[in-house]
């Protein structure tokens, strides 16, 4: 007989829903990690939760860990007597036991093979003992001491079978047995187990349905049945459908109905109180809109097949939706405007000020985005407004009830009290985008409140130093970030970014500097000073990007401060990680790095669109022979001229061959073109431009020998190289791309 | 039709006596209610003191709980100030816990195999109390009628050993097995020969309106100040005379117009958490004071226990 399968059951109360998938995988991996340790090869596993109890089985297990012969080498037998006294005494064996192979002894150990049972025995309480709950607890008698066994709640009963065999083992006073318990309700008494073979069909005859995937199966097929039968469909949820699996041990889903007069709340708040409060499945009509029902998964089939449970249920839901709607009404009995007014007394970040700060720098920020163009159609005065209600239903009933309805509540109650819908739009919409997968806002309110809010952000915290590190990004930084290289690059944004992030840190300077005026009343007058005077704007531009920056003014320049530079220090960081973000999001959207590399490290604007549109046509171009076979000329060419270093001679007046005058007069015409293009942002011309260089830069390597003895000859063709490359540089840095 | 139904079912006072006769055949002694103001049955110290040390305690008592925020001036059938809670502590914690306590609803009136009752995650946490706890919320058909909670640590001490607390919502438990839609609705008492029985409106409507506009509205808001000032001070100077049971009675004053506080509308955001931290002090020092001047006698009777 070579192996038996194995059962174990830990039973408890009940296990919270949310454990249940990670409490499967700690099983196994404990399980495995006891098996492997002790020889035994686990072959096919299966890990089952229920609320009350988890289940692995691990079928066909070796009856016993393999024997295992060890042989040892020994001293040779001619050595003193000392050496074999030691080994003897390492070994436990006696000298007539030693083999003595060619005048060396040698011992061979045989280690028989242990009992799977054995085994067993010991890696159950092991296995308990090193658990890892999310939370655990103590409970009953044996709590007097802190010592006592940890278990996420009281843990009732082992089952633990090797075939037909009890594997006897104890742990906090729980000992294995063959005894389950059924049911809570539909099942009474001692259920006794065999073997790993009939547990599952015992457990539900005993109405438990041991396979958590086949009680989700239940609850999704039959929640969407109960529905459809009604001429309803379900709205799916998977994460309803695994959470009520993982409350019910015999899962029975019911369709309830509630009042039509509660539809006049918002859907998402009902489907918020029913998913978030009740566990509750929504349905729709056959338009596709919310109807006045919903589905709950129950844990028994009722004698009176659920009528009393749908009562009961019908009521409860009906008692939330009435404080839903209460909220619903009150909130609305003032305006956004009125709500926004307790936002001070909310802190944003104890060196950021309130909220109500914040949203004040957004509003500002918002009008100055939309005021300069960088957001084509946008009237400034709207984007004021919906970034001044943005987060006032932060403090209303329903938000305080249901935070992740922020927004949302905002955009019903901004358009109830008759703001225009492009302002209830983006204070409805001005989180987004929230993650990558997001939709990303195009109506152009909304864009600038939520970029001005992105904006505020991100740089409202480099400048107080708290920039993420490795994975540590508490305030969601780079989500904003990437949020930000979104709304540009999807809309197409035309903005000096760096100009944007500057206006971005004045406002927040404004509140940080404000702050440190109840402090520091000295400083005050030099900083708020400092704060309007013009030319201080333009020097920290000038500090933070010397290749963009306006030309310097006339006169004495104004007198840096330390914080100045400091601060300028930040912008860069903020300018750089935006980047950064750009660079990931365009790599993620399959751009090669050493593409982006040749356009970033070559272009001084910060404008992202033209920046991407440059790649974009650069990309395309590599992607043709005129492309790989202009970079493969310029590296060569780049060869030449490193090789030759600085080349002082004066070169040729003229061509020396036609091969030489054919490029020059490809290079003539190519860059004025290449430049007018890229001037023009027309990039596709640009490289259409390069491309003409192909064939005569081909034909000059063909053709020519660069290094020719007539050092005047030698001179003209460098030249004619550097000329090349520049002019590709004026495109994109070719060094950058990988060829 | 309902009347039919509702005569079977208990008053709200059948089920008060009958949940005592139960917990009593159980070995509880039943307590009365603590005679102060209080949020939740956990405030009577038969809970917040006596569920730390050794000592086996098995006891059930009504408490009346007064939540100033929730009130709606009687016009929520299902919202009140000031509504009854049920507690029973059971320490140790018994291995069969969750069937005594689903036996008591049984003995209340209620068929599990009509309703669907579940024990639904819901970690316990008393910030003002420095406690915590494992266990569940009880759904009855999708209501929550009792928590059920291990108890872990209490004034920030661990429990040794563990109780099990049962917090049963009153109202909610008969609104549900008297089947009524309107709390003020329930079958207070039942008719005796020519006497009438009283429905809770008739006990408690007006208590509704005049307590809701009081702590809405009325209640002056120095003298609450000046009161949790007061009890603070007071609870400094009981834990310093060595008599934590009255420390902790001021503990449970602060917490009370902690709340009032609240409720006029008057404690900001900021703030908020820092009245709770000075709550949780008092409670956190009246578990100290009271352990202090216990340990001896604990571990005199209890050798090897330790704190």
């Amino acid at each position: 007989m070579s192996g038996a399968d194995f059962l174990l059951e830990l039973r408890s109360e009940e296990i919270p829903a949310r454990m249940q998938a990670a409490a499967r995988a700690e099983l196994e991996k404990l399980f495995r990690a006891q098996m492997a340790a002790a020889g035994l090869t686990v072959g096919e596993l299966s890990v089952w939760s229920t609320p009350r109890r988890l289940a692995l089985i691990a079928k066909d297990l070796p009856l016993a860990t393999a024997a295992v012969s060890e042989e040892l080498k020994g001293p040779r037998s001619s050595a003193p007597p000392q050496a074999l006294e030691g080994f003897l005494r390492k070994t436990g064996l006696t000298q007539d036991q030693l083999e003595d192979r060619d005048g060396v002894y040698f011992a061979v150990i045989n280690k028989p093979g242990r009992d799977t049972k054995a085994v067993l025995a010991e890696a159950i309480p092991g296995i308990i003992r090193a658990f890892a709950w999310p939370k655990s607890m103590r409970w009953g008698k044996a709590s007097t001491s802190s010592e006592s066994l940890r278990w996420v709640r009281p843990l009732s009963g082992i089952v633990a079978l090797l075939g037909d065999e009890s594997v006897e083992c104890e742990i906090g006073g729980v000992a294995s047995g063959q005894i389950t318990r059924g049911h809570r309700f539909h099942s009474e008494g001692d259920i006794h187990i065999s073997n790993a073979a009939e547990y599952a069909a015992k457990l539900r005859e005993a109405y438990v349905i041991v396979d958590h995937v086949e009680r989700q199966n239940i609850v999704r097929d039959g929640a969407a049945k109960v529905a459809a039968d009604a001429g309803l469909t379900l709205v799916e949820d998977e994460g309803l459908v695994i959470e009520n699996a993982g409350l019910t041990e015999w899962p029975v889903p019911l369709l309830g109905r509630f009042d039509d007069e509660f539809l006049a709340v918002p859907p998402e708040v009902i489907q918020l109180t029913a998913r978030v409060n009740q566990k509750y499945f929504v349905v729709n009509d056959a338009a596709g809109k919310l109807a006045n029902g919903f589905v709950c998964t129950n844990n028994i089939a009722a004698t009176d097949g659920g009528k009393e449970i749908v009562a009961g249920n019908q009521k409860v839901l009906a008692a939330r939706l009435s404080d839903a709607r209460f909220f619903w009404e009150v909130d609305q009995k003032k305006p956004l405007a009125v709500h926004a007014e307790k936002l001070g007394n909310i802190t944003f970040h104890e060196k950021l000020g309130s909220v109500a700060d914040k949203v004040a720098r957004v509003a500002k920020l918002a009008e100055y985005i939309a005021a300069n163009g960088f957001v084509p159609n946008c009237d400034p005065e709207a984007a004021k407004q919906a970034a001044l209600l943005s987060k006032a239903d932060l403090v209303t009933e329903m938000v305080g009830e249901f935070p992740e309805l922020q927004g949302v509540m905002g955009g019903y109650y901004a358009r109830a009290e008759g703001q225009a819908d492009a302002v209830a739009n983006a204070v409805r919409d001005h989180y987004k985008p929230i993650g990558q997968a997001d939709d990303v806002p195009t109506a152009p309110v909304t864009i600038a409140v939520s970029l001005a809010d992105k904006l505020d952000t991100l740089c409202a915290f480099f400048l107080i130093n708290e920039k993420p590190t490795g994975s540590k990004d508490p305030f969601a930084l780079r989500r904003a970030g990437i949020a930000i290289v979104q709304l540009i690059t999807i809309n197409g944004l035309r903005m000096p970014i760096s100009r944007v992030a500057l206006e971005a840190c004045f406002g927040v300077l404004g509140t940080i500097y404000r702050n440190e005026f109840e402090e520091k009343v000295e400083d005050v007058l030099g900083i708020a000073k400092h704060m309007d005077h013009p030319d201080n704007v333009l020097n920290l531009l000038n500090l933070a990007f010397p290749k963009n920056s306006p030309s310097a003014n006339s006169g004495a320049a104004p007198v840096v401060i330390q914080r100045d530079r400091e601060n300028a220090v930040k912008l860069v960081e903020i300018y750089s990680f935006l980047m950064d973000r750009l660079k990931v999001q365009q790599r993620e959207a399959g751009v090669k790095h050493d593409l982006l590399d040749a356009v970033f490290s070559l272009v001084s604007t910060d404008d992202i669109v033209v920046l991407l549109a440059r790649v974009k046509a650069l990309q395309a171009f590599m992607a043709t022979d005129d492309g790989a076979n202009l970079l493969a000329g310029y590296k060569r060419a780049a060869n030449i001229l490193k090789q030759a270093g600085e080349v002082a001679d004066a070169p040729s007046a003229s061509a020396p061959t036609p091969a030489d005058a054919a490029l020059n007069a490809a290079l003539e015409a190519a860059e004025p073109a290449a430049h007018a293009a890229v001037e023009g942002e027309r990039f596709t011309d640009a490289m259409a431009a390069l491309a003409s260089l192909r064939a005569p830069i081909d034909a000059f390597f063909d053709g020519v020998m660069v290094n020719d003895p007539d050092v005047a000859v030698r001179a003209y063709r460098l030249g004619l190289l550097d000329r090349f490359k520049r002019a590709v540089h004026g495109v994109a840095d070719f060094s950058k791309i990988e060829g | 039709m309902a009347n039919a139904e509702a005569k079977q079912s208990l008053s709200f006072q059948d089920m008060i006596l009958t949940l005592h006769a139960y917990w009593a055949a159980r070995g509880c002694a039943i307590l009365q209610p603590y005679d102060m103001r209080v949020g939740a049955g956990t405030f009577h110290p038969a809970t917040t003191l006596r569920s730390l040390g050794p000592e086996p305690w098995n006891v059930a008592y009504v408490q009346p709980s007064r939540r100033p925020t929730d009130g709606r001036y009687g016009e929520n059938p299902n919202r009140l100030q000031h509504y009854y809670q049920y507690q029973v502590i059971l320490k140790p914690s018994p291995a069969d816990l969750q069937e005594q306590y689903l036996g008591s609803l049984k003995a209340i009136g209620i068929d599990p195999m009509l309703h669907d009752i579940r024990f639904v995650e819901d970690d316990w946490e008393s910030p003002t109390l420095g406690a915590w706890g494992l266990g569940w919320e009880v759904w009855c058909d999708g209501m929550e009628v009792t928590q059920f909670t291990y108890f872990q640590q209490m004034g920030g001490f661990d429990c040794k050993p563990v109780a099990g607390e049962l917090t049963y919502g009153l109202e909610r438990l008969a609104m549900y097995i008297q089947n009524v839609d309107n709390v003020y609705d329930l079958r207070f008492s039942d008719p005796v020969g020519d006497v009438a029985g009283l429905s809770y409106g008739d006990v408690y409507l007006e208590n509704e309106r005049q307590f809701s506009k009081w702590n809405f509205e009325v209640a002056d808001t120095d003298t609450l100040f000046a009161g949790f000032k007061a009890a603070e001070a007071e609870c400094q100077r009981a834990i310093e005379a060595g008599v934590p049971l009255a420390a902790y009675d001021q503990a449970i004053e602060a917490s009370h117009l902690f709340n009032l506080l609240q409720a006029r509308g008057v404690i900001s955001v900021q703030e908020r958490a820092n009245y709770m931290a000075r709550v949780r002090d008092m409670a956190k020092g009246s578990c100290k004071a009271w352990i202090d001047s216990q340990s001896e006698i604990w571990t005199a009777k209890y050798p090897g226990w330790t704190l």
